[in-house]
């Protein structure tokens, strides 16, 4: 061993870059691991629009399908519930609903809606994300027009999915992408926009 | 280095024996500087024990053990996760990977001396880290539910029905069940995710910590502890790291160029690795046409079928795979290395790597009587290599050991 | 030293020279091309028409080869679902409406899974081709048919009306036993297509089979090409590294 004819430049040299290319490929190795937590072919094509008939829907009923995973309601309101809207405009926080994520631009309007008999909104709770329960008029008290009550930390919404002033929840709940089908204005394709569409078939 | 560094790394030491660890493990473990290329294996064989357990631990994540959702699952892993049949195909040609690498690891320390005394232990640790990885291959083959997952398992556990006595009631304990079934598939799956991998781990620390005790051996067999310099340091030895740790980095680079072309263009290995008759679902109605165990398996295999007497070859069978643990005081041979050992030796040591891939093959085909027959004289070839080891090692003429090991 | 090497490099060849590829005898070797689209297409087609009725492909949903294939849905929904009445959708994995029962009193045993069929044998894809090129008229049999290569199979011949009747020549070998020397079509009852339009057909369909035995494999393919050369450059560097440390101890 003789120290002094060593190069220490190259040997530094060598130390770095088989260290960068090392480490870069461990990096690349953990991308592996980590796309392995993304969702699966399985799970995404179970997250595909989803369609739903509501012809059966009469004023006043509720039902409720299932999207993702997570419950979808679909509400007929009746004149009385629209006119109920209006008068509620400050009871609630957000009146007009001006946070952009919580609804499409063609549900932003008075009634969150596209049409403003059919109400579609995705039944968790902006809170903590419980789901709400339907309670019609008068049951919680005689001035309640009906909506939902959050049982797990008492927000209440209205038939607009507006949360009313005092709740917990922080915004209104969530409308989804959904749009009637142009054939069919009785079947509701929820969780896609009606512009893509004509992209996605 | 900043002082701030080295503050830390003040503090810690205080706390944590860290820089002392490194020192006495890597920076100032003096390894003979006469390592051959057989001498790879061993870090090889740490680095593919990492890649089993971090891609196993991945596979989990999807895998569900029952006898319902096995199959499917893995399946599932493999069309449907990202990267799922890079990591799956990772796992079960690591598997192969791992026996391939560990039988070399054995046939280098076999061929120079590396279980003589001082290092029985090391050798004992290492037979134990063995025994371990073929419990642990063998629980792990069956999770994928296919039919030879299913039959190689039924097979195995029904060794155990060949105690005399409480055989049965053994093999029904191991199955907890009249045959093999998702309640068994259940229970190897925790041993092989938890049990195993821990006593894998610790045996793998053990050998290690007594490899380190005494020293590497090297293939001249001479104790380089025996000449030092002025400082104490071995004349012949070289510190571990940086030498032995950038030579493994460019071993470990060679080794993962064949180990992953075969995990992305070759995973069923000629059906070595990945047997056909494993992609269909296990049917515990439908016995396959052959049943062979993996490759890693059949040498041991090959020798109980050989023996026409059940309890005498389930016997024997084990008996080929526990007589290694002698090997420390069945070789009575004054030097090590096969470099300076006679024509017996040598003779002998040919002999029992051709027996070892003989039986190894047999074992992969179906029998017949001729196969057989075969089986059984390389058999006897293989148990003679350890049972005549006492005479001919003490009568086989030697050559001198150098003083320094040689280039 | 180098003896050694040389040694343990035969020595770790060695099982794979000595790999025996079992009876061939009616095997035909093909060459496929999992990538080739138009015939994943046909394949697909071939397969949903004839094979679907009866065998699933159950770990498979329709998306994922609308996906692979490079299909719109609507083509996937009008071509390959299968519905028999009940809604489909394109999420559906692609299971058969046949229970196990009405196959087990169909065919005396359950039609199954064809997912995994393309790994699932020692000759893989050479395999299918051989046996669905080999349905031959064999009057012992209950639906009429025998195969050369899955001898008295208990699968009728589905694609009977692409390939026409074949008949086989048989002469007795020295043990006395019935051996086959020669298929060849019928020619008094032809199939839709001719012989080679039927091997074609058959080639497409165990190649849609093959695709379907392991999806990824074409992207892992690819992918592998990067992995590798990654490794080689990385390899290389450490290379040097070791030479230009142990320049110290030579």
């Amino acid at each position: 061993m003789s120290d002094q004819d060593v190069d220490l430049e190259r040997r530094r040299f060598l130390t770095i870059s088989t260290s960068v290319v090392g480490g870069v490929g461990m990096a690349a190795a953990s991308v592996a691991g980590i796309m392995y937590w993304t969702k699966s072919e399985r799970a995404l094509a179970l997250g595909a629009p989803t369609v739903v008939s509501i012809s059966r829907l009469k004023p006043g009923e509720q039902m409720v399908t299932l999207w993702r995973s997570q419950p979808i309601w679909l509400l007929k309101r009746t004149p009385e519930m629209l006119k109920e809207l209006v008068r509620l405009n400050s009871h609630v926080k957000d009146s007009m609903s001006d946070e952009s994520e919580l609804q499409p631009s063609y549900a932003k309007n008075q009634y969150r809606s596209i049409r403003e008999e059919i109400f579609i909104v995705i039944g968790i709770c902006t809170h903590l994300g419980c789901s709400p329960r339907h309670k019609k008029a008068k049951e919680l008290g005689a001035d309640w027009g009906g909506g939902y009550l959050c049982a797990c930390h008492g927000s209440k919404f209205d038939y607009a999915g507006r949360v009313f002033n005092g709740a917990p929840a922080p915004s209104n709940l969530k409308v989804p992408k959904h749009h009637f089908h142009p054939d069919n204005p009785n079947m509701v394709i929820i969780g896609v926009d009606p512009k893509d569409e004509g992209a996605k078939s | 280095m900043s002082s701030k560094l080295v503050g830390l790394k003040n503090w810690i030491d205080d706390r944590f024996p860290m820089t002392k660890m490194w020192n006495e493990h890597l920076a100032e473990y003096y390894a003979p500087k006469n390592f051959n290329f057989l001498y790879f294996f061993g870090s090889l064989a740490l680095v593919i024990l990492i890649m089993q357990i971090v891609t196993g631990i991945f596979l989990t994540m999807y895998y569900n053990p029952t006898a319902e959702g096995a199959f499917r699952s893995v399946e599932f892993i493999m069309r449907e996760v990202p990267f799922g049949d890079v990591i799956r195909n990772m796992h079960a040609v690591g598997a192969s990977f791992f026996f391939i690498i560990v039988y070399l690891h054995m046939f280098r320390g076999m061929i120079y001396g590396s279980y003589k005394k001082p290092r029985e232990l090391i050798w004992i640790f290492g037979m134990f880290i063995y025994l371990a990885l073929m419990a642990e291959a063998f629980m792990g083959y069956l999770l994928p539910w296919g039919q030879m997952s299913y039959w190689g398992a039924k097979v195995i556990i029904n060794l155990f029905g060949a105690i005399p006595g409480i055989g049965t009631e053994i093999a029904e304990w191991i199955r907890g069940d009249f045959v093999v079934s998702g309640v068994t598939l259940n229970r190897f799956f925790a041993l092989h995710v938890i049990a195993l991998p821990i006593v894998l781990l610790m045996l793998v620390v053990a050998h290690i910590l007594a490899l380190h005790e005494v020293g590497s051996n090297n293939p001249d067999g001479v104790e380089i502890k025996k000449k030092k310099d002025e400082n104490g340091k071995p004349l012949d030895g070289i510190p571990f790291h940086p030498y032995y740790t950038v030579k493994d980095i460019f071993g470990i680079g060679v080794f993962m160029i064949i180990f992953m072309f075969v995990v992305f263009y070759w995973p069923e290995g000629g059906g070595y690795f990945m047997e056909a008759n494993n992609f269909i679902p296990a049917n515990p109605l439908l016995t396959p046409e052959h049943i062979a165990p993996l490759w890693y398996f059949t040498p041991p295999y090959a020798i109980l079928r050989a023996v026409p007497n059940q309890g005498l070859g389930v016997f024997l069978m084990f008996a080929s795979i526990l007589i290694f643990f002698f090997l420390p005081w069945l070789d009575r041979s004054p030097v090590k290395s096969i470099r300076y050992r006679g024509p017996l030796f040598k003779g002998a040591m040919l002999i029992f790597v051709i027996s070892f891939f003989v039986l190894g093959y047999l074992g992969i085909l179906a029998p017949t009587e001729g196969r057989t027959w075969a089986a059984r004289i390389f058999g006897s070839l293989y148990f003679l290599f350890f049972l005549l080891m006492p005479f001919y090692t003490s009568i086989d003429k030697t050559k001198p050991v150098p003083e320094r090991v040689t280039q | 030293m180098k003896n050694l090497r040389n040694l343990t490099i035969l020595l770790l060849l060695l099982p794979a020279l000595s790999f025996s590829s079992g009876d061939s005898g009616h095997i035909t070797s093909i060459d496929i091309d999992i990538s080739d689209r138009s015939a994943l297409q046909k394949g697909a087609k071939y397969y949903t028409n004839y094979c679907m009725s009866c065998h699933a492909l159950s770990f498979s949903s329709y998306k994922k080869i609308q996906k692979d294939l490079r299909l719109t849905e609507t083509q996937v929904l009008a071509n390959l679902v299968m519905s028999y009445g009940d809604e489909k959708k394109l999420s559906d994995y692609m299971t058969t409406s046949l229970s196990a029962k009405q196959g087990k009193d169909l065919f005396g045993k359950v039609p199954p899974d064809l997912s995994t069929i393309s790994r699932a044998k020692p000759e893989g894809v050479n395999w299918l081709y051989s046996y669905l090129t080999s349905f031959y008229v064999d009057a012992n049999r209950p639906y009429g048919m025998n195969n050369l290569v899955f001898k008295d199979v208990g699968m009728p011949h589905v694609m009977l009306e692409l390939q026409g009747y074949q008949i086989v020549d048989k002469t007795k070998d020295v043990n006395g036993q019935q051996v086959v020397i020669s298929i060849k079509a019928d020619p008094t009852r032809k199939g839709r297509l001719s012989t080679a339009e039927y091997k074609q057909a058959v080639k497409e369909l165990v190649t849609f089979l093959a695709y379907v035995g392991e999806p990824t494999k074409e992207s892992r393919h690819k992918l592998g090409v990067w992995v590798l050369l990654f490794l080689f450059i990385f390899t290389i560097l450490a290379y040097m590294l070791k030479k230009e440390y142990w320049r110290d101890i030579h």
